[in-house]
């Protein structure tokens, strides 16, 4: 008798436990959709403000034109190409942005102040919305790779998530290092 | 926004975390955010508005030394019924990884949370044997700041993923704007001998001041009438322990110092040196000095190599290197070009460190994780209670 409650018992157990993990990885699951949709509205909100600064007829007429076609390439991008398309703009951003004196005459433009702060908040935000959500993958994966989830499949439907790659290193002088030089 | 900061040392213990704390709510407080911190007080002592005490801390041996750490189920109740009042949009949690207020919070929270590691810990054994019980918590973090790029690479060793680099925040002005006190002041870019400065707790070895008392003697060969100003708690008989006389009156303890007092010293001195010899994850004591204008004079640790740009903003000795520390600053001290221009490359490089950049970059780290998201809730301790109904409501 007294075996079969130690056997309900561990019935119990286990199945608390496999109630537990899946609660984890679900919480872990959301964790990703919101670090992914914060991700995205930091990329658009950069390449908007880049458009945006290549259409004002502030820069010189070269560094425009780069800078539009870097940032409408990264908001049509379709996902399969984004990380590159969102990397060149970095590099495209990096280009224009090369020289502090740049960064100097576009302050001396009206309305150049507004943009390059807005600009500078969208680059710096990129990269931090980046590590969370690569961070975010990374506790998943780790949770996905259990032998017993697995099996089990406890993860469901939800695909194997992926990190997201991409150069995000923003023009030095828009970093608070870059700017105090 | 509505934020809930959670600050795991004794808020009348005086310290490094908690200043941070403290600093960051007062700067939240100024931008128009609602700020609620929780932090371990005794129920006496006097509190700002808007400090809760989440009760007494309880002293225990932990990792080497005594902490004084929140736990147990009280701790618990009181974390629960400020997570429920507080409604926050964001939940902030410092050092999330100590067995503390923080790693309760994170535990009995859901939705945004930041977490800030100011510490670069080696690995210990309770957290290699606690860790699968640690990962379910951590977990729930949706950023991570490391205090320094020191900080985030043992962040990374230790806990696998990535985190952010947010420096520590200082009010640079306060100090670039206090008045020098001519006690204090030393005239070495006029030629005469001039003042040495250094801070902090005299007897804790780590912070170096037996290595600078054994680089005095010779400082004071090349350079006889340089003054050492000490300010700091400990017993100085103790920490004077076989200097030669003669090299005793050179040496001035002024005891604990106030914060005024602090940024007057450290506007005083003609070098400000910082011996120390480890632990150290960031060093807010350079960034105060080199907001003071003062010449820093540094052991090459990696966390001050960092906060000094790599030796651009203030000079690096090897650590624990007598020898080396008194060459440097017999030489820095009789090159008053040398002193002005690393007062002049400090001033540039300390406006990183000023609250306006390091608080709009906390600011965006809680948009990024708060925007489109719920706001922080308690969790459903774990899910089953809650399934089977038997959950407090």
């Amino acid at each position: 008798m007294s075996t079969w409650i130690w056997v309900a018992l561990a019935v119990v157990a286990v199945g608390l436990y496999l109630s537990w993990t899946a609660g984890r990885l679900d919480r872990l699951h959301y964790r990703i959709d919101a670090a992914r949709a914060a991700l995205d509205a930091q990329l658009v909100r950069r390449s908007s403000v880049s458009q945006e600064l290549a259409t004002s007829a502030l820069l010189d007429p070269a560094a425009s034109i780069v800078l539009y076609q870097a940032s409408h390439a990264a908001r049509q991008a379709d996902p399969e190409h984004r990380e590159l398309a969102e990397s060149e703009l970095s590099q495209a951003l990096r280009a224009v942005f090369a020289e502090p004196e740049q960064v100097a005459a576009l302050r001396a433009a009206p309305g150049g102040e507004e943009v390059l702060r807005d600009l500078a908040a969208a680059a710096r935000r990129v990269p931090m919305a980046r590590r969370f959500h690569n961070d975010a993958v990374r506790a998943t994966r780790a949770v996905r790779r259990h032998r017993i989830v697995r099996y089990l499949r406890l993860a469901g439907h939800a695909p194997f998530p992926m990190a997201f790659e991409m150069d995000d290193e923003v023009p030095a002088v828009l970093t608070p290092e870059g700017a105090s030089q | 926004m509505r934020i809930g900061i959670v600050c795991p040392y004794a808020w009348d213990v005086p310290g490094g975390v908690q200043f941070h704390v403290r600093d960051l709510a007062d700067h939240l407080l100024r931008l128009g955010h609602e700020v609620s911190v929780l932090a371990p007080a005794d129920d006496d002592t006097p509190l700002p508005p808007y400090v809760v005490s989440a009760g007494r801390a309880v002293p225990v041996p932990y990792n080497g030394s005594v902490a004084r750490l929140n736990f147990g189920f009280l701790s618990a109740a009181r974390v629960r019924r400020w997570l429920h009042d507080g409604r926050f949009d964001v939940l902030h949690i410092h050092e999330p990884a100590t067995p503390s207020l923080s790693l309760l919070a994170c535990w009995s929270a859901s939705g945004p949370i930041v977490a800030t590691f100011h510490t670069s810990n080696p690995r210990s054994r309770a957290m290699i044997a606690a860790y699968p019980i640690l990962q379910p918590a951590l977990e729930k973090i949706r950023a991570r700041v490391a205090v320094s790029e020191y900080a985030r690479r043992t962040l990374v060793e230790h806990l696998g993923g990535d985190a952010v680099v947010i420096p520590n925040g200082v009010d640079v002005s306060f100090f670039a704007d206090a008045e020098p006190d001519p006690r204090w002041t030393g005239g070495a870019p006029a030629g005469e001998p001039g003042t040495i400065g250094f801070i902090g707790r005299i007897n804790e070895p780590r912070k170096g001041l037996p290595t600078l008392l054994a680089a005095l003697p010779a400082i004071l060969a090349a350079r006889p009438g340089v003054r050492l100003l000490v300010a700091g708690r400990g017993d100085e008989e103790e920490a004077l322990e076989g200097v030669p006389d003669e090299v005793r009156g050179q040496i001035e303890f002024l005891g604990m110092v106030s914060d005024e007092e602090k940024a007057r010293l450290l506007r005083s001195v003609d070098l400000y040196v910082a011996p120390n010899t480890g632990g150290e994850s960031f060093g807010i004591i350079l960034v105060e000095a080199m907001s003071a204008g003062a010449p820093v004079l540094a052991s090459d640790l990696d966390a001050f190599r960092q906060v000094l740009d790599g030796g651009g903003a203030g000079e690096l000795f090897p650590v624990e290197d007598a020898d080396a520390l008194a060459t440097a600053a017999v030489r820095l001290l009789g090159d008053p070009a040398r002193l002005a221009g690393l007062r002049e490359a400090a001033s540039r490089h300390v406006r990183r460190f000023d609250w306006e950049t390091v608080g709009a970059d906390i600011l965006a780290v809680y948009e990024t994780v708060a925007a489109g998201a719920a706001a922080v809730e308690e969790d459903e301790r774990s899910g089953w209670l809650g399934r089977l109904g038997l959950a407090r409501d």
